[in-house]
């Protein structure tokens, strides 16, 4: 048996002659937390759906621990955990009600539905709600109840389509440690559209734009290379940019404001601020800032896309 | 599992008004109409008795009640099926089943059985009533039983055809009103037959009326069973495959 949960080939989508998907290929081994991310309409809830079997694609292969989804989709489905970008809730059930409902559909057997239940909801924080009509649940914990019934049946892979999306500000943090916490017994994949989620509670990391993957690396990677540094530099005068450009290291120098403030980009290898800051106040030009930037997961994200988009 | 998701359509309708609501108007509306056939027969009471071979218990209470609620069910079933898949859908719930290790026969058959559990005891309501008759009476056990098992037949027919057009429908009106539209259609179509000559030999086949009179006579015909039979069939199949269809467009 192959240690690889999830196993995605090739895979493609097509809406008519809108591609949503185009040739994407990952896998996800056991114990990773694998962040997918995108801007709207990257085609993230599409390649979550052909995960799940709740789309077929167009072309390519998924195995989900060793299953083909399509040859054996049972078995395949029986080990995954999906909670879609609008959780699947009956409203008119109580929670224990609509989880145990859950815990049948994935053929959890008899003895076990207590057990998975009960630690589902200590695990989602869903203890005090249990007895309630989840029509009547703040949205929050309408989350939850939503992530409580992908993990209800300890599944291998369990999918979660932006799953802090409507949270306040502590739940999210509860989430991002259940996410982690349950990381190290399953393969979890999880979309978003915040990249800080991502460097919190992920380990590998995707990203797709327009149904292209344009990054597949693990975090320590990414982080790594959002060390190519920046340093911010604040003047009174304009400089002479001739003179910067001249030291050893810098590769670009970029504007931002008027002629005051310069983001000035160098590789990690060379650090030329005690160049810089020589050359300028030489100048005369009134250094008032100089100042080291860490490059966001936000600059890399909003640069891989575009220059994407620039080559289309 | 199918029986787990047939359940649960069951407690759904049960938690929301609409089952009790339409157990509670149907009950009212067939057992004033009972009412009113059993004066008839009391009416005629005298004269029947004066008949050789006269029209039982049976006939004049029993199967006019059932004609009845045929007629009242061609109303009600779309009502209850439109639901089914189409709301599903619409609130985003269907991904839990289509995400769960279910077949699609499953989840069909699952739903099917679930409006069936609600239909047939509506049926079993219905049934109570002429058993009333039996503290003054006597009832034709053969044509009581052959009146349910049409009446069986019929509703089964009309959620199986209610439950494709809850697949195919974006929204749940508009499953209802096709469901009633084309089950009143299969009602009427043997209408036709005194006006044009041959070709209304299709139309008397395809005519449910038809059938479900001849059930109801105490006729138990192959011809008009496995009618029934695959009409339910053919519906569960064409809804089986619109679902697994859903996949692949969307």
């Amino acid at each position: 048996m192959t240690s690889l949960l999830i196993e995605a080939n090739n895979l493609s989508r097509y809406y008519g002659n809108h591609c949503a998907v185009d040739d994407i290929s990952f896998t996800l081994a056991k114990g990773e937390v694998l962040g997918f991310l995108g801007p709207n309409g990257a085609g993230k809830t599409s390649t979550m759906q052909m995960l799940c079997g709740n789309l077929a694609p167009s072309s390519g292969q998924i195995k989900i621990n060793g299953f083909d989804l399509l040859d054996s989709p049972q078995q395949a489905k029986q080990c995954l955990g999906y909670l879609p970008d609008t959780p699947p809730l009956y409203k008119e059930l109580t929670v224990n009600e609509f989880l145990e409902y859950c815990a049948k559909l994935h053929k959890v057997s008899f003895r076990e539905i207590s057990n998975s239940i009960a630690s589902a909801k200590s695990r989602c924080g869903l203890s005090d709600v249990a007895e309630r009509l989840i029509t009547n649940l703040s949205k929050g914990y309408q989350q939850r109840v939503g992530i409580a019934q992908a993990i209800l049946h300890s599944p291998e892979v369990i999918v979660l389509d932006e799953p802090t999306v409507g949270l306040d500000p502590i739940q999210i943090k509860e989430i991002r440690s259940l996410i982690k916490d349950l990381g190290s017994e399953h393969g979890i994949i999880l979309s978003t559209h915040i990249l800080s989620e991502v460097q919190e509670s992920c380990s590998h990391v995707q990203i797709i734009n327009q149904g292209k993957l344009v990054f597949n690396e693990s975090i320590n990677n990414l982080n790594q290379r959002m060390n190519t540094s920046t340093i911010k530099v604040v003047t009174r005068k304009a400089i002479n940019l001739d003179l910067l450009s001249n030291i050893n290291g810098i590769i670009s120098i970029e504007l931002i404001d008027a002629a005051s403030q310069y983001l000035i980009h160098h590789s990690t290898d060379i650090n030329p601020t005690e160049q810089l800051a020589e050359i300028i106040v030489n100048s005369g030009c009134g250094l008032l800032e100089l100042s080291p930037t860490k490059k966001s997961i936000e600059d890399i994200f909003i640069g891989l896309t575009t220059n994407k988009q620039a080559d289309v | 599992m199918i029986l787990t998701i047939a359940f649960r359509e069951l407690k759904t309708l049960f938690l929301s008004p609409l089952a009790w609501s339409i157990l509670a108007v149907l009950q009212l509306l067939l057992a004033y109409l009972f009412l009113t056939q059993i004066e008839t027969f009391v009416s005629f009471q005298g004269r029947l008795a004066n008949i050789d071979n006269a029209p039982g218990l049976t006939d004049i209470i029993v199967t006019p009640l059932f004609a009845n609620a045929s007629i009242i069910l061609l109303l009600v079933t779309p009502l209850l099926t439109m639901r089914l898949v189409c709301e599903e859908r619409r609130n985003k719930t269907l991904t839990l089943l289509l995400s769960a290790p279910l077949s699609s026969m499953e989840i069909i058959l699952g739903k099917y059985l679930g409006i069936l559990g609600l239909l047939m005891l509506i049926i079993l309501l219905i049934c109570l009533m002429p058993l009333s008759l039996l503290v003054g009476g006597e009832l034709d056990y053969g044509k009581f039983i052959c009146n349910i098992v049409a009446l069986s037949l019929l509703v089964a027919a009309f959620s199986s055809l209610g439950l494709y057009l809850s697949c195919i429908a974006s929204h749940p009106t508009i499953a209802a009103i096709g469901s009633f539209g084309l089950l009143l259609l299969l009602w009427i179509l043997d209408w036709t037959a005194g006006v044009s000559g041959k070709s209304s030999e299709v139309f008397h086949y395809l005519s449910m009326l038809k059938h479900f009179q001849s059930i109801q006579s105490g006729l138990i015909n192959t011809v008009d069973i496995s009618y029934f039979l695959l009409f339910i069939s053919t519906f569960l199949i064409l809804s089986i495959l619109r679902l697994e269809n859903d996949r692949i467009q969307k």
